[in-house]
Formats: structure tokens, C-alpha cells, sequence
């Protein structure tokens, strides 16, 4: 089976894609080769042509938690956001802490979505993740488990940490770390600082993400291993990660569309909506941020893609729980940063696409002979308003429900089959 | 200071002194005075809220701020009904948004909502159509205890609040009081002060309207008045101070702190009084003390809140 995608934008050229099969045969500029005989022929109509993003940080909640969303409507709302992959995290229930649990995420995920997107579980680095004894990581890793993680609850630990590290690395398995001291930031509803002040509500400081970002990085290069650390909220979690590069250290860091979009006020007003964890930070965090997609401080952008029902958020910020939808939306608010010239289209490529298939050694796409057929094609100028009709996934907590967007997926490939 | 005759009261709700202008404020003071004088008549009693219904929603304790607004429900001849978590179905897992559109059905006119979480009051506003009045939220704001505050005070200092100084002793972090009345004691000109250990300081406090002192010797220098705040011992469980013993040590009101104060100083207390741990026993009773004039003052306040929140309702769509 052979397609031909002609007059598609590639990097701002004109491009025409060949495909055969589940790989790429060529990328050439537009109109210079032949189309072979008998081949299937989709022009492009100048849409733009992204390999396949990479979502490596995403709650799909099943098992335990189809009321928020399960495999089959996570995957779906990935595929129409442009993800050709997707990594999903421990916290469900059971724990993705054994095997069987492992194989269970991805029958689901082939029956739902046989031809993709792929899903690759992580890990649960301790037993329920409740921070006290290693998970059989061995065992996971055999079931399919790419990455190792307690994210949702910090490893305080130092010392289990180190030995997590330790024997993660054996498996190749890198950590994933989400940093946040479980003291400083116990009971936390978002960012400590003047609004909280205002607001009466318990903050998380910045400190508590920085201190264990810098611990967990002094720990990576005393035992000469990587470290990953999840959604970076803070400018001091940058400078802390600046150090360890610096240093040498085999740091790599994420952070979300969020983080670069909104700050703590967009909690005034209790907007439950705007909770999530680790919390909104300032204006001045955001602008960091901003900067840190283009010096290479941040490696990977990631949703974070934590769904919440609709009654559970239509609540106080005390008890509505911390969360942001993204898959949906990922792409429609990080092409804006293209728009807003913050990013270019190639860093939005790497940010998306290589940089999570180098940290996790996933399949990757440059349109080279070889590479796996994983591309979309989207519409860079179409404007467009998220609303829970629109959105895939079976919720719709995020506080850009309403708002404009620019650019959206029109078609998707992943292994040279069309899946949107 | 309320002369104008076109004045209408603007608000549906009262969720916080930050939506009142000092008209407001001027117009709600000036009516607690007239229902003050109610209040001391020997039939305590008058028609004007009759065939009106108000709710008191208390999911969180209280006796004072419930006790308060119910005698001055039933003084303006409303009909009051009250519940707290324990009676309600919030303690059955009920949501609060349930809970609220539930009682509304019932036909309030008022909503009295006190609630253990910051914004409470606020969000059941956004979702009912009576009135919402903010009975207590969380660490956020309680306008009505504010206001009567201020009550207390006019009697004494009657409108010249422009350049007195008022200083606010105690858990700052976690105390609506001190928030609701940082905010309208700033909008009535008033020099606010406030002191605590730094342990019971809101984040962000350096972009406040005050001036800060972590001394209660220094603070209390040359004061207008002074407004302790009930410290709540969970403070001292949760590590924010060593122990009760210190606490007092340091910031316990007494008569050699109202010593370094203006003559006249006058103390204010929220209640109810931790004797010896914030205010000493003596300062809690003596002559400058305004804590029974504050519970006094909050009936004339609330019914003025519930007059102006439950005629407003009457024939205006809003």
C-alpha cells in the first residue's frame, strides 16, 4: 500500500510525502517526483505536516476511574489532538504497580484503538505509590512499561529514591519525577503568594517544587544517572535545572501549554477550573518559562492531561481536585505560541515530537526513508472555540473552555493508516 | 453622611466589604443606627420584613454570628429557619451546590451562608437567584462581622475614622475577621496596623495596606484601638507556634500595652475570648473594652443587611 500526501507545508516549503506501508519512503519538495502508478493520492491542500506528537505525561484513568475517562476516549481525544503516542501515568486504581495491570492498559488500549495512537504505560515506582517499597520494576518493564514515575505523590525518601534510580537504570528506565516537598506543600489549593494572601487559601511555595528538583538532581549526579523532572511551574525549579545542566548532570525537564499560558490569578475568583498540581505560579514564572522552551532548559513539552468530572470540580477550590484537560487542546495552544513568534515551528516539532522519543527512546518520525508514517496534517489559520461538544475526551476541565484558538488537526496518520 | 436621596443600594448580594463603596458603607451604618434604636425599645419588634423568608445556612459552628442574624431576622418579622451540617445533608455527602439549589426551592428571600471553605459564599451566589449573604468563608472574609466592628467604633470615634490608627492582634493567616477588616477599615481612612508572629502572617503580606510589626510593644504604640483576634489552638498543633505559654508571652494583650496606646484606646474582640491567651482578663472587662457593644452592634448590622439584600429583591429582576 503506498500514499502519496502532495502540496503539504513542511518547515514553511511545499512539500510531498511518500509513504509504503507502515514507513516513509520519502519526503521530497513538492511537484519533483513522480507519483508511482496505482498509488493512493491525498493532496494536502497546503495544510501543514508535523510528525506525529509525542504526549509523554497523561492520566487516562482506567482502571478505577472511567467516570473521568478510560483508555478508549483518552486515546481518541489524543488522536484528534495530533498524539501518535501517548505515556500514561500510575495513579489509577489498581496502581499501574504490577504487571497484570501494565497488560490490562494496553489490551484496552488495542481494542479501542488497534492502529494507534500507541500507548506506553509508566511505571509506578512504589507499591500504590505510597512512597515506602519499589515496585517490580523488572516485571513492568517486561509488560511494557517505558518510563518509572510516582507522579502524584512525591518519593520523600531520598534514600528509596536513590535506590529507585539505581535500579530503573539496570532497565533502562528513566525516573520521572514530580517535585514537590510533602511538607512544605501539604493541603496546598494553589500558589503561595499575594493572591493566595488575598484569597484565604492555603499556598504551595515555589520552594517545595525547587528544593526536591534540587535534591533529586544533586542525586543524579552523585550516582551518574538521569533524571527527568515533570511539569516545571517555577522560574527557581529553571534555575535549579540551569545549575544541574551546567554541571553535566543528565537532566531533562517538561512543562505544560498551562504553565505558559496562565498565571495564579486565573484562580481568582475560586475558579476550580484553574486548579492543578503543581499550581498556576506568576507572571514572571510564565515569561521564564516562555524563554526556557527557546535556551533548551525546558527538553519536552507534555498536557498533563488530568481528567476531572464535571461535579467534581463544580465545587469550592478546597475541595475540587487539582487537574487540567489537554490532549484536545495541546496543539491549538502551543501552534498560538508559533503565532505569537515565542516558538518556532521547528522547536514546536522538538518540543512535541523528538525530544520525547530521545528521552524515552520511542519511535521517531524526521521523515527520513525508515521512519515510522506517524504525521498530521493541520490547519494553521483555523480558528476554533473548545467546547465539551468538541472535545473527545469525557471531560472538560480546563480553563480554556470558551476561549479562541488558532490551528487545529484535520487529518491523521499513525504507521501509514489515517486515524482522524 | 448620607444625604443624597437619589442613593440606591447596588448589590444583590453581600459577599465581601470589597463591593462596597463608602456610600454603602455610610448607608448600612446609618441604618443599624435606626434599628439600634429598635433594638432598645421594650417591644423589640417591627413589620417591615414580613411574609419575607430567610435561611440560615451554617455548615460550619457558630453561635454568636447565627444567634445574631436570626434575633435580627425575627425583629424585622421575617420568618427564619436555620440549619447547620450536622442537621443537614451536607454531613450525607450532599454537595454544597445540591445543599444550595435544594434551599432555594424552599423560596428564601436571604441565603446566610457560613462555610469552612474560602470562596463558599461566592460560588453559591454565582448559582442561586436570592440573596447570598457571606456569613463566614473560610480564611477569606466575613463582611457583616467587619461591619459592625465599624459600628462599634462610630459610636465611639461617630464619623471621624480619616487618620485614626486600629491595630489587628493575632492569627492574621487564617482570620476572615482580620482580611474583612483590613479592607473596610482601609476604605474608611483608618491607619491599619497589624501584628502577629510571622508564623501567623498571610503570604503576600508586603503588598497589603498596612504596616506590619512582629512586636506587640512597638505596635500598640500610640493605637486608636486595639482588635484581638481569637487564636484557634489547632495553630499550635500544626507547629505554627511552640507553645500557648510563649503565644501569650508575646502578644497577649494587657494593660501595660494599652499603656503605650492613645487615651481612650478602645479594645475589640470578635469573640469568643480565649481569657489570658490573647486578651488579659482585665482588658476583656474593662471600660475601653467594646466586646459586648460589638454583639449588640452585630444584630443592628445584620438587620440592616437583611433589609437592604431582601427590599432590594422585591420587584427589580437582578
Amino acid at each position: 500500500m503506498t500514499l502519496r500526501v502532495t502540496n503539504a507545508l513542511h518547515l514553511g516549503s511545499p512539500v510531498d510525502l511518500l509513504v509504503t506501508g507502515e514507513r516513509v519512503t520519502t519526503l521530497t519538495p513538492a511537484g519533483r517526483q513522480p507519483a508511482p502508478a496505482g498509488c493512493e493520492v491525498f493532496d494536502a491542500g497546503g495544510l501543514v505536516l508535523m510528525p506525529s506528537f509525542i504526549d509523554a505525561h497523561t492520566h487516562l484513568r482506567e482502571p478505577g476511574f472511567e467516570y473521568k475517562e478510560d483508555i478508549a476516549s483518552g486515546l481518541a481525544a489524543a488522536a484528534h489532538g495530533g498524539f501518535g503516542a501517548v505515556m500514561c501515568m500510575a495513579n489509577t486504581n489498581p496502581v499501574n504497580d504490577a504487571a497484570s495491570v501494565t497488560r490490562f492498559m494496553l489490551d484496552r488500549a488495542r481494542q479501542s484503538h488497534p492502529h494507534g495512537p500507541r500507548l506506553y504505560p509508566v511505571a509506578a515506582a512504589t507499591a500504590g505509590l505510597e512512597g515506602e517499597a519499589m515496585s517490580p520494576l523488572a516485571e513492568l518493564r517486561e509488560a511494557g512499561c517505558v518510563a518509572v514515575s510516582n507522579d502524584g505523590r512525591p518519593v520523600g525518601n531520598a534514600e528509596l529514591l536513590r535506590r529507585i534510580m539505581e535500579y530503573a537504570a539496570d532497565l533502562d528506565l528513566i525516573f520521572i519525577d514530580h517535585c514537590e516537598d510533602p511538607h512544605l506543600a501539604r493541603g496546598w489549593k494553589m500558589n503561595e503568594g499575594a493572591v493566595s494572601g488575598l484569597l484565604g487559601v492555603k499556598g504551595q511555595p515555589v520552594v517545595g517544587e525547587a528544593m526536591q528538583a534540587a535534591r533529586d538532581i544533586m542525586l543524579a549526579e552523585y550516582l551518574g544517572l538521569p533524571v527527568h523532572i515533570a511539569h516545571v511551574s517555577a522560574k527557581l525549579t529553571l534555575d535549579v535545572i540551569a545549575w544541574g545542566k551546567e554541571r553535566g548532570v543528565r537532566v531533562s525537564a517538561e512543562t505544560c501549554p498551562h504553565y505558559l499560558l496562565l498565571d495564579e490569578s486565573a484562580i481568582d475568583g475560586y475558579n476550580t477550573a484553574a486548579k492543578v498540581s503543581p499550581p498556576l505560579r506568576t507572571s514572571r514564572d510564565r515569561e521564564a518559562l516562555r524563554k526556557a522552551l527557546k535556551d533548551g532548559l525546558i527538553d519536552i513539552l507534555v498536557t498533563d492531561h488530568a481528567p476531572h468530572a464535571p461535579h467534581e470540580k463544580e465545587t469550592t477550590l478546597d475541595e475540587a481536585p487539582g487537574g487540567i484537560t489537554g490532549l484536545d487542546l495541546a496543539l491549538g495552544l502551543t501552534w498560538g505560541l508559533v503565532c505569537e513568534n515565542v516558538i518556532s515551528e521547528a522547536e514546536l516539532q522538538r518540543l512535541w515530537h523528538h525530544g520525547p522519543a530521545e528521552i524515552f527512546h520511542l519511535p521517531r518520525n524526521d521523515f527520513a526513508p525508515g521512519d515510522p508514517a506517524d504525521f498530521f496534517l493541520m490547519d494553521p489559520d483555523e480558528l476554533w472555540t473548545p467546547t465539551p461538544e468538541t472535545l473527545y475526551s469525557k471531560s472538560c476541565n480546563t480553563p480554556f473552555l470558551g476561549q479562541t484558538l488558532r490551528g487545529r488537526v484535520k487529518h491523521h496518520w499513525i504507521s501509514g493508516r489515517r486515524v482522524v | 453622611m448620607n444625604d443624597d436621596n437619589r442613593y440606591r443600594w447596588p448589590h444583590r448580594h453581600l459577599l465581601d466589604v470589597t463591593q462596597l463603596s463608602r456610600e454603602d458603607v455610610a448607608r448600612l451604618l446609618g441604618l443599624a443606627a435606626s434599628f439600634q434604636e429598635i433594638n432598645r425599645r421594650p417591644v423589640k419588634k417591627v413589620p417591615t420584613l414580613k411574609g419575607k423568608t430567610v435561611i440560615l445556612f451554617f455548615a460550619e459552628d457558630s453561635t454568636r454570628t447565627k444567634t445574631s442574624f436570626d434575633i435580627a431576622g425575627k425583629r424585622l418579622s421575617a420568618d427564619t429557619y436555620s440549619l447547620s451540617k450536622t442537621g443537614s445533608s451536607l454531613n450525607k455527602g450532599e454537595s454544597l451546590k445540591d445543599t444550595g439549589l435544594t434551599l432555594q426551592a424552599m423560596g428564601p428571600d436571604v441565603l446566610v451562608l457560613r462555610h469552612s471553605s474560602s470562596g463558599a459564599a461566592e460560588y453559591l451566589a454565582d448559582r442561586l437567584s436570592c440573596a447570598v449573604v457571606n456569613g463566614g468563608d473560610g480564611w477569606h472574609a466575613h463582611p457583616t462581622q467587619a461591619l459592625l466592628d465599624c459600628f462599634s467604633l462610630r459610636g465611639v470615634w461617630g464619623d471621624n475614622f480619616v487618620g485614626r490608627t486600629l491595630l489587628i492582634l493575632g492569627d492574621i493567616a487564617h482570620s476572615r475577621v482580620a482580611r474583612s477588616n483590613v479592607r473596610l477599615l482601609t476604605l474608611l481612612g483608618v491607619n491599619v496596623r497589624i501584628c502577629a508572629p510571622r508564623t501567623l502572617l498571610p503570604a503576600g503580606v508586603e503588598t497589603w495596606p498596612v504596616e506590619v510589626f512582629t512586636d506587640l510593644g512597638r505596635a500598640a504604640r500610640g493605637v486608636d484601638a486595639v482588635m484581638c483576634l481569637r487564636l484557634q489552638l489547632e495553630r499550635q498543633q500544626a507547629g505554627l507556634l511552640p507553645d500557648l505559654a510563649e503565644y501569650s508571652r508575646r502578644f497577649c494583650l494587657g494593660a501595660e500595652h494599652l499603656a503605650l496606646a492613645a487615651p481612650e484606646a478602645r479594645v475589640l474582640h470578635p469573640g469568643p475570648l480565649n481569657r489570658g491567651l490573647e486578651i488579659a482578663d482585665d482588658i476583656a472587662d474593662a471600660s475601653a473594652s467594646l466586646v459586648l457593644d460589638q454583639v449588640s452592634s452585630g444584630v443592628a448590622i445584620r438587620m440592616a443587611v437583611l433589609y437592604l439584600l431582601a427590599m432590594r429583591n422585591d420587584g427589580e429582576k437582578t
